[in-house]
């Protein structure tokens, strides 16, 4: 194929595609118009019918929450993947202690950054386990709260070093931290099976004052578990990576 | 149905415009300059700086949840990841 006709093709695709693209955002609805009566429905029962003023968790953990059970398990499954593809193979060891070029050392992190991070590692530990389990009352999550989590980790990397991170975080733990949170929301889910009540039912009390913290039922419930397994799963990938580029060196 | 709730709080309709529109093309020229910064390291940057343009434009969208998401997620761990994958690649070619 020349060069000229290939140019040509990618300029019918290209009218092509701009022709449906336009065609296309005729039909939307104007900007900040909402046509659907899902939404509205919603917002009017939910607070009703979960106790969760947060109504964005009571859509995902309760009323869509066969949906974020599948999207919890792409993260664990994610997490899985880098843990299996960067595990230590055979022919790949530590790398010494020093760095291979004897004269040349690595700069060391400046005490700016570790005073920083020194200093917001509490702050954001509070604050990330604070999202993970509020997400009846404010618009937070076990999404949210996990990586938040995970953050506070990765400030403990940036302030002390990486042998701290990794005492911290060992992966063993994380493992087993990552397997309850995402078993955790699936059991809570045929927890309501066992009962008698469909897949993922709301069959805890659901307190008496809307947006209390112990309200909700199974909603605060879901989304700790949904951030213990966002939070480790994020641990993992990050001190896997941070295994294969400072510490391991291969063979091949 | 208006279902806006008023608060002593509430920024005023027009201003709130005006803040979507400006941080909207903030993030279109955020994206272009992610995609035209070549130096692979660099580029991280650029991209954990157009991560925090994002999470401003969910706040300004009314999602403060996925403003949180996109905080962490688009201007932290992301570039994170990249940093590594890079410091890894470069000891190899050594």
């Amino acid at each position: 194929m020349t060069p000229r006709t290939r140019r040509w093709i990618f300029l019918a695709g290209m009218a092509g595609l701009a022709a449906f693209y336009l065609w296309g955002l005729r039909g939307l609805p104007g900007f900040g118009r909402y046509p659907g009566p899902y939404g509205d429905i919603i917002n009017r029962i939910a607070v009703g019918q979960t106790n969760a003023t947060g109504v964005v968790s009571a859509i995902n953990f309760e009323y869509r929450g066969f949906d974020t059970v599948g999207e919890e398990f792409i993260l664990f499954i994610a997490a899985t993947g880098v843990a299996t593809v960067l595990r230590r193979l055979r022919g790949e060891r530590d790398r010494p202690a020093r760095d291979e070029a004897a004269d040349r050392h690595g700069p060391p992190t400046s005490g700016a950054v570790r005073q920083v991070a020194l200093i917001l590692t509490g702050p954001t530990l509070v604050m990330g386990w604070y999202l993970a389990s509020h997400a009846q009352t404010s618009p937070s999550g076990g999404f949210q709260g996990g990586v938040v989590l995970a953050t506070a980790f990765i400030l403990i990397y940036l302030a002390g070093q990486f042998l701290a991170f990794e005492r911290l975080s060992p992966v063993d733990v994380t493992d087993a931290v990552e397997a309850v949170g995402a078993g955790g929301f699936a059991a809570v889910g045929v927890a309501a099976v066992a009962m008698g009540l469909p897949y993922l039912t709301n069959f805890l009390p659901l307190g008496t004052t809307p947006g209390a913290v112990s309200s909700s039922g199974t909603i605060a419930l879901i989304s700790f578990c949904v951030g213990l397994e966002v939070a480790a799963a994020f641990v993992l990938i990050v001190s896997e990576l941070l295994d294969q580029a400072l510490l391991l060196q291969g063979s091949r | 149905m208006n279902l806006a709730v008023v608060t002593p709080y509430t920024v005023p309709a027009g201003l709130m415009d005006v803040l979507q529109v400006t941080l909207l093309i903030l993030v279109a020229l955020g994206a272009t300059a992610v995609v035209l910064t070549r130096a692979p390291v660099r580029q991280v940057i650029v991209l954990s700086a157009y991560g925090l343009l994002l999470a401003l434009l969910f706040l300004a969208f009314q999602a403060p949840d996925v403003t949180l998401s996109e905080l962490t997620v688009g201007a932290v761990l992301l570039p994170l990841l990249l940093l590594l994958g890079l410091a890894k690649v470069r000891s190899r070619e050594k």
